[in-house]
C-alpha cells in the first residue's frame, strides 16, 4: 500500500509540531522551515494528482482496519485536485507572508500548517465524523489566522466569524449524531450502501439528517442567508490568511459535492434532496454578492464579493447535477480560486503604492509601477469577470451550458451574466479611478514622494502574484487537458459505486447487529 | 424515559438558542455550551438508551452498549471545550479593546 494518501495531512501537522518545539528558534529557520514543507507540499499534491489521473480510487486504511470500521482516507481525481490548489494557494500565501506578515504576530507558521493539514484531511477523509474533525482543525487555525496582526477590526470579525462556526459545529454534530443513530454507519462508501435500505417509517428522519448536512456545508460555502459573514472575514484577514481563505469557501462545496453524489443519489428518496432550492438560493447568493461588489468602497470589499458569486456559481452547478455540470464547475473552481487569490495580492499591491487612500476608489497618488500593475489587474480583471479570452470567460460558457436543461436554466443564465456584467462595471471603475486619473490630493500634494515607495522586501508579495497570473493564463492556454481531467473526474463523481467498491471491496458483507 | 431525554435536549437547544442570540458575548458564551451540552447528549443516546448494558462483550452477557457513540462524543467533548476556551479569550480581548461586552464590539449601544 502507498503511503501517499497520508501525506499531504501529515507533512504539514509534522511541521506545525516542528515549528511548535522550536518556537524560540529565529525568524529565518522558521521560514525555512515552513519554505521546505510547503514545495514538499506541492510536490506530493502533484504526484497525487499523477497518481489519481489513471482513474483508480484508492483507499488508504489508517492502521489497517477494514473500511467501515476504520478510518479511511480517500484519493480519487476529486480530491487530489483540490489537495493540489490547495498546496498551490499555500505556496502563494506563504510567499506573501514572507514579506514581513508573519512576524505581526507570533506561531503565523504553525496555525498556517495546521490549517493546511485540516484542509487537505478534509479533502482526503472518507468518513464524516473525520471530516468534522478535520473541519474542526482548519477552522481553529483560521480563527487563530484571523486574528493576527491584531487589531480591532480583526477581533470584532474573528468574534462573529468564531460564534457562527461554532454554532455551525453543533449543527453538524447534531447532524452526524442523528446519522449513527439511524443509519448506523459514518462511512460515505457505506451510507451509500444503506441509504437504499432505510425502511419507509425512518425516511423522513434520514432526510432532515441529510439535510441538516448540507446546512452545515452551505454555511461554509456562504449560501445566501447564511453567507453573510464572509465579506467582514475576508477583509479584516491579514493578507497571507485572505489568499489561503480562498480555498475555505471550497471546502464546503466540496463537501456538499462529495457526499451528494456518494450518498443522496443513491436512494430515491433524498435523490431530490438539493431540488429545486439550492439553485434559487445560488442565484440567490450571486445577485448578493453583485450587490455587495456594487456597494464596495475598496478593492478588496469587492474581491470578497466576487468570492461569494463564484460561490454561488459553483453551487448552481451542484444543484444541476450530471456530468456535464460537474466537469464545468470543477474547470472553474480552479478558475475562480486562482483568479480570487490573485485580485486579493493585486488589491494589496494597489494599497501599498497609494498609502493613505490604500485601496478604496478615492482619487490617490500616482503610483510608482503604474504599467506591471495595470498589466496584472487588467488580466485579473478580465478573467475574473469573464469576458473573453481569459479562463472566467471559458468557465462561465462551461456551466452555463450544464445548466441549459435544468429547470432554473433561466434564472441562474440571468444571473451569471448580469453578475459578470456588475463585475466587469465594477473593476472598471476601480481602474480607471487607480490607473486614468492619479493626482495627488491637494493636502498631500506639498509632501513631495510622501507614500510613493514600495518597500524593499515585497518582493516575495509580487512573486506570488505573478505566480497566481501565471496560473490564471496556464488555465486558460491548457484549457483542453484541464477540462479533460475534470471531464474525468465528474466522470467518476458519476458512478458512485465505483468509490463504493474501491472502499468496501466486491460485495460487502458487514454484519451489523439490528438497531430498534 | 425516550421523552423525558429528548425533552431535556430540546430544552437545552432551546436555552442555547435564545442567549446565542442575545446581544453580549458572555451570553454567547454561554448559550454555546449549553448547545454543546445538548449535542453531546444527543450524540450520546444516539447509541440508545439503556440500563446495565456492559460496553464490552462478556462471556455470559448478553447485549452490549454501543462503543462508537461513546468515542464519538469524547471527541465532540475536547473539541467543543477547546474552541469554547478560544471563544472566552476572544471575547476577553473584545472586551479590552473596545472596553464593552457587546457582540459587535466597539459598536455604540
Amino acid at each position: 500500500m502507498s503511503h501517499l494518501p497520508i501525506l499531504p495531512v501529515l507533512i504539514p501537522f509534522l511541521t506545525a509540531g516542528l515549528l511548535l518545539a522550536t518556537h524560540g528558534m529565529g525568524t529565518g529557520f522558521k521560514r525555512a522551515v515552513s519554505s521546505i514543507s510547503v514545495v514538499a507540499l506541492v510536490v506530493v499534491s502533484l504526484l497525487l494528482l499523477i497518481e489519481s489521473g489513471d482513474g483508480s480510487i484508492r483507499a488508504y486504511r489508517l492502521g489497517d482496519w477494514p473500511a467501515p470500521f476504520g478510518i479511511v482516507l480517500v484519493t480519487d481525481r476529486l480530491a487530489a485536485i483540490m489537495v493540489t490548489l490547495t498546496a498551490m494557494l499555500a505556496a502563494a500565501a506563504l510567499l506573501t507572508a514572507l514579506s514581513g506578515t508573519d512576524t505581526e504576530g507570533r506561531h503565523f507558521h504553525v496555525f498556517f500548517h495546521l490549517q493546511i493539514a485540516g484542509l487537505n484531511g478534509a479533502f482526503l477523509t472518507g468518513d464524516l465524523f473525520n471530516l468534522f474533525v478535520f473541519f474542526e482543525i482548519l477552522l481553529l487555525a483560521s480563527y487563530a489566522l484571523l486574528a493576527h496582526g491584531g487589531g480591532v477590526t480583526r477581533t470584532r470579525a474573528g468574534l462573529a466569524y468564531v460564534v457562527l462556526n461554532l454554532a455551525g459545529s453543533a449543527l453538524f454534530l447534531i447532524a452526524l449524531g442523528l446519522t449513527y443513530g439511524t443509519l448506523g454507519t459514518l462511512n460515505m462508501a457505506d451510507l451509500a450502501r444503506v441509504l437504499p435500505m432505510v425502511a419507509f417509517g425512518d425516511q423522513a428522519l434520514v432526510r432532515t439528517t441529510l439535510a441538516l448536512l448540507v446546512a452545515v456545508f452551505v454555511l461554509k460555502a456562504a449560501l445566501l442567508p447564511l453567507g453573510f459573514w464572509l465579506p467582514h472575514v475576508y477583509t479584516a484577514a491579514t493578507l497571507p490568511v485572505a489568499v489561503l481563505f480562498v480555498i475555505m469557501t471550497k471546502v464546503g462545496i466540496y463537501a456538499l459535492l462529495r457526499v451528494s453524489t456518494i450518498g443522496f443519489v443513491t436512494a430515491p428518496f433524498t435523490a431530490d434532496l438539493l431540488q429545486p432550492w439550492l439553485a434559487w438560493l445560488a442565484i440567490g447568493t450571486i445577485a448578493l454578492g453583485s450587490i455587495g461588489a456594487l456597494a464596495a468602497a475598496r478593492l478588496s470589499v469587492v474581491v470578497a464579493n466576487i468570492v461569494m458569486i463564484s460561490s454561488g456559481t459553483l453551487l448552481l452547478g451542484v444543484a444541476a447535477g450530471g456530468v456535464n455540470a460537474y466537469a464545468a464547475m470543477l474547470y472553474y473552481l480552479v478558475n475562480t480560486t486562482v483568479v480570487t487569490a490573485g485580485l486579493f495580492l493585486l488589491a494589496d499591491r494597489v494599497s501599498r503604492q497609494r498609502g493613505a487612500v490604500a485601496d478604496f476608489f478615492e482619487k490617490g497618488p500616482r503610483m510608482a509601477g503604474i504599467l506591471a500593475t495595470g498589466g496584472a489587474y487588467l488580466i485579473l480583471a478580465v478573467a475574473a469577470s469573464g469576458v473573453p479570452p481569459l479562463s472566467g470567460f471559458l468557465g462561465k460558457i462551461m456551466v452555463m451550458q450544464s445548466l441549459q436543461e435544468t429547470s432554473t436554466a433561466v434564472g441562474a443564465w440571468a444571473a451569471m451574466l448580469l453578475s459578470g456584467f456588475v463585475v466587469a462595471l465594477v473593476l472598471a471603475r476601480a481602474a480607471s479611478r487607480f490607473f486614468w486619473e492619479p493626482g495627488l490630493p491637494d493636502e498631500e500634494a506639498s509632501t513631495p514622494e510622501p507614500v510613493r515607495q514600495i518597500s524593499s522586501n515585497t518582493g516575495s508579495t509580487d512573486a506570488a502574484l505573478s505566480g497566481m497570473i501565471a496560473c490564471a493564463i496556464v488555465i486558460v492556454l491548457g484549457a483542453a487537458p484541464i477540462s479533460d481531467y475534470m471531464r474525468a473526474t465528474a466522470d467518476q463523481l458519476a458512478r458512485p459505486a465505483g468509490y463504493v467498491e474501491a472502499i468496501l471491496g466486491d460485495s460487502p458483507a458487514i454484519r451489523r447487529e439490528r438497531r430498534p | 424515559m425516550e421523552f423525558l431525554v429528548s425533552a431535556a435536549i430540546g430544552l437545552l437547544t432551546a436555552s442555547g438558542l435564545y442567549l446565542i442570540l442575545r446581544p453580549t458575548t458572555f451570553s454567547v458564551v454561554l448559550g454555546l455550551t449549553l448547545l454543546s451540552y445538548a449535542v453531546n447528549a444527543l450524540i450520546f443516546f444516539g447509541g440508545r438508551l439503556g440500563a446495565s448494558a456492559p460496553p464490552l462483550i462478556l462471556p455470559g452477557t448478553d447485549g452490549h452498549a454501543d462503543p462508537l457513540p461513546q468515542a464519538l462524543v469524547l471527541t465532540a467533548i475536547v473539541i467543543g471545550f477547546g474552541m469554547t476556551a478560544y471563544l472566552v479569550a476572544l471575547a476577553l480581548k473584545a472586551k479590552g479593546e473596545s472596553g464593552n461586552d457587546h457582540v459587535d464590539a466597539g459598536e455604540e449601544r
